[in-house]
């Protein structure tokens, strides 16, 4: 009896939810005001150019506004990190440069670029030079396809997401020359392990959003966006992360964003405890500064891609939350992603490079390749109603939890005694 | 033939001839990254945006790092890493053999008929749907292949490294 | 199953760090120099000369250059030079006094010994530790004004020790008067006994104290 009520109301409730499935949102929030400010300023400002630089003008705007708005994210990023890593080991982080320590950034700044330049007598100078300059421009340049509001986005490509990922392959090129240059076998020892681990995380970030991209059936941002818009009753958005498949791949996309971004607990490359500082030993002053912001960028435009593939980009979570610009929510999901980070960073020890490699390999790899395997699947009994709805998220979530377990149990080999391999 | 046209063979071509020339082996590897760069940009210029972040992602992202480490990696000391001049019968070889490369791509480029368009037309624009569905459809066959060469490539790979430890695994 | 250690451990960061706000136990910083920290009492830094009231702290220092400090310090970091006169101390008694009494603190290492064999309760340790100054040498050296500080300040600091002291100080006094009483009221009494008493024990009892008066006391080691 209470099985055929459970059914019922399945059945009723995903006959509405199929109903209401192409819900997009109403004219309302896009004509408002503050959801248009944005594009308003500028074209207050492009107007005053003749039509033909009007163009060239947008594109500096852009270009202008980004780099703005991410170079003062990754100054306070800095003292958030510091001020929350601080909390939570039972100390109040720096508060003595200007109120709660809101000065600190421009404190770091001012001693990083009057810092003695030192560069090896040995080293390859015009490489040393470059491949800081390199690393950050390559991690900027994946900020021009994230669509951060709902016209706001720098270059509307129809391959973005194959255009931010061969922008973040190429930084691994600067990682090498860095290490390289330094003319220094620790920094090349370092500068090869730290390549190695870029390497194997590249895979599982590859793979974590083929998905998405199947799903949506596009490789543009702003169509992928646009795919994960709507609300089930209202309150449950369409959002790829409230899917099996997708939960499994926001979590490995997020695992190797914090691998490719060397952000602990993977940050073996730049520990201190680790050959000095790795390929970083033999720069000082504003070029380690720039190594560091190139960090920040990199982990920031990892989060902001994670917004757009799996949190639904600038779609607000219910309906009636649409009042709040589409600019503000994306910034509340980026903020909210990075101070995961940080979270993680506090509380996980370093990883080892035998872990790590491990990890990538042998867990993150086959899950991913599951996952496809998952989403192919769901893409595949879109068409289930009914009961039939509840038998496909009963599979998917098989499928992702079923793998997981099993291939946990095998990483973690438990107490035992250890044998090493080159002791004899 | 357009400006844009004219820098990017200038970019391609003359990083590749420098990077032959250059005596420091790393310098010659980074300057052949940078001329497939300038392949990539020629894609972009082209209007295959597709063609040429794969290429990014593919030739500057991995393969530059495969020649990197086999460069490395096969080299004892950083004085191996300089090339010495060539002897005389060295470089007459190399004229030859490039002379000869040189007559066989000139004679197809030239026999080639490329049809003249009219120049108000717009270039077509191959969308990403596009492309996945010729390759998958009536270029399918050669992505199997590809994929199967890929995969025993990645096999044997796996197998060269696993076959030197014969023992049991290491700490975890 | 893999996992559970990594949510119980973001679990304990996240309650230190919501902790951290409204708990003290959790953010145990002490915002130097806003908030001085609470010192033990035994916590010793450098020395300080006890004198009795702060009206007259020249006047009633307590020590009384005996000089056995300045010989015990293992660095000989102290100076005394003793008084040609002597002055009534606290206790009405005529006692010399230290005309000179100089500590090196570059030199001094808070080793307490100086306190350990002051017979008189009259040198003891002090908490000060925002000493710091820029001139190496003369700053350092600190003379008798620098070093007196009143019993109060002495009580503000170590009250049990300071109580101890008074206590051992008020009872030695005590006894000191008891004695001189009785040696008082003896040497009273001892006239009218002759005038009461038979002839034989008459000469004897102002034999005895005045045996004692010739006999001289026995040389202080």
């Amino acid at each position: 009896m209470s099985g055929a009520v459970i059914l019922h109301v399945a059945a009723n409730v995903s006959e509405w939810t199929s109903r209401h499935h192409s819900l997009t949102f109403a004219a309302a929030p896009e004509t408002s005001w503050l959801e248009r400010a944005p594009l308003l300023a500028r074209d207050a400002l492009t107007g005053l150019l003749p039509e033909s630089l009007r163009w060239f003008a947008n594109s500096l705007i852009g270009i202008g506004v980004i780099l703005g708005a991410f170079g003062l994210l990754f100054a306070y990023l800095t003292l958030a990190e510091r001020k929350i890593l601080g909390r939570i080991q039972n100390r109040p982080g720096p508060n003595r440069t200007g109120w709660f320590g809101l000065l600190q950034p421009f404190a770091d700044a001012v001693k990083a670029l009057t810092k003695e330049d030192i560069v090896p007598h040995a080293a390859d100078h015009v490489l040393h030079f470059l491949a800081p300059v390199v690393l950050v421009a390559l991690s900027l340049m994946g900020f021009a396809v994230i669509p951060f509001g709902r016209e706001l986005i720098a270059v509307e490509l129809d391959a973005a997401v194959l255009y931010f990922f061969a922008a973040g392959a190429a930084t691994e090129l600067a990682v090498f020359m860095a290490g390289w240059a330094s003319h220094n076998k620790y920094s090349l020892l370092a500068a090869m392990r730290a390549l190695a681990q870029l390497i194997s995380y590249e895979l599982p970030l590859l793979l974590s959003f083929v998905p998405v991209v199947t799903l949506a059936g596009t490789l543009s941002t702003t169509q992928i966006v646009a795919a994960q818009a709507g609300w089930t009753a209202g309150f449950i958005p369409h959002w790829y992360v409230l899917t099996p498949w997708g939960l499994a791949g926001f979590l490995i996309f997020m695992v190797a964003a914090l691998a490719e971004s060397n952000r602990s607990p993977f940050d073996l490359p730049e520990a201190e405890s680790e050959l000095i500082a790795g390929h970083l030993t033999e720069y000082s002053g504003f070029k380690y500064a720039l190594f560091f912001m190139a960090e920040y960028f990199g982990m920031c435009a990892l989060s902001a891609m994670a917004v757009t593939l799996f949190l639904g980009g600038w779609q607000a979570p219910c309906a009636f939350l649409e009042w709040i610009p589409s600019y503000a929510w994306f910034a509340i999901k980026l903020l909210t992603l990075l101070l995961g980070f940080i979270w993680i960073r506090a509380t996980l020890p370093r990883l080892r490079m035998d872990q790590l490699t491990r990890l990538a390999w042998k867990f993150l790899v086959p899950l991913a390749l599951i996952n496809l395997g998952n989403a192919a699947f769901w893409s595949l009994t879109a068409s289930w109603t009914g009961p039939l709805q509840l038998a496909r998220w009963a599979i998917a979530l098989l499928v992702v939890i079923g793998p997981f377990v099993v291939l946990g149990r095998t990483l973690s080999t438990g107490v035992g005694p250890r044998t090493y391999r080159y002791a004899t | 033939m357009n400006l844009t046209l004219a820098i990017i063979s200038v970019l391609i071509l003359g990083s590749a001839a420098v990077a032959v020339s250059l005596r420091n082996l790393i310098h010659s590897a980074l300057l052949l990254i940078a001329s497939w760069a300038g392949v990539a940009v020629f894609y972009l210029w082209a209007g295959a945006e597709f063609v040429a972040f794969a290429q990014l992602l593919v030739y500057v992202g991995a393969i530059s790092m495969i020649v990197l480490f086999a460069v490395l990696l096969t080299r004892h000391s950083r004085s191996e890493l300089t090339v010495a001049a060539p002897a005389l019968s060295r470089a007459i070889a190399a004229i030859l053999a490039g002379g000869a490369v040189f007559c066989v791509l000139a004679s197809a480029v030239l026999k080639t008929d490329f049809a003249a368009r009219p120049a108000a037309a717009v270039p077509p624009t191959i969308t990403v749907r596009e492309l996945g569905t010729q390759l998958m459809l009536s270029h399918s066959a050669a992505v199997l292949v590809v994929g199967v060469l890929l995969t025993v490539a990645l096999l044997g790979a796996i197998v060269l490294a696993a076959s030197d430890d014969s023992k049991k695994g290491d700490a975890p | 199953m893999l996992g559970t250690g990594l949510l119980q451990g973001l679990a304990v960061t996240a309650k230190n760090f919501v902790g951290s706000f409204h708990d003290p136990a959790r953010l145990t910083t002490l915002e130097y120099p806003e908030v001085k920290p609470k010192l033990p009492e035994a916590y010793r830094n450098f020395p300080f000369l006890v004198s009795e009231n702060a009206t007259d702290p020249m006047g009633t220092l307590r020590c009384v250059a005996c000089q056995i400090c300045e010989k015990e310090c293992p660095p000989q970091c102290i100076y005394i030079e003793k008084s040609k006169d002597k002055k009534p101390d606290a206790n009405g008694k005529a006692q010399i006094y230290p005309a000179i009494f100089d500590i090196d603190t570059s030199v001094c290492m808070s080793c307490q010994i100086c306190v350990e064999v002051c017979p008189f309760d009259a040198i003891k340790m002090d908490h000060v530790f925002e000493i710091a100054t820029s001139d190496r040498f003369s700053a350092l050296l600190l003379d008798r004004e620098q070093l007196a500080k009143s019993n109060e300040y002495y009580h503000s600091i170590r009250p049990t020790e300071a109580a101890e002291v008074d206590a051992r100080l008020a009872a030695e006094r005590k006894a000191a008067e008891e004695k001189a009483k009785a040696a008082a009221a003896a040497k009273a009494a001892a006239p009218v006994k002759p005038a009461t008493l038979s002839a034989p024990p008459a000469p004897k009892s102002p034999a005895a104290p005045s045996a004692e008066a010739q006999n001289p006391p026995p040389p202080v080691a």
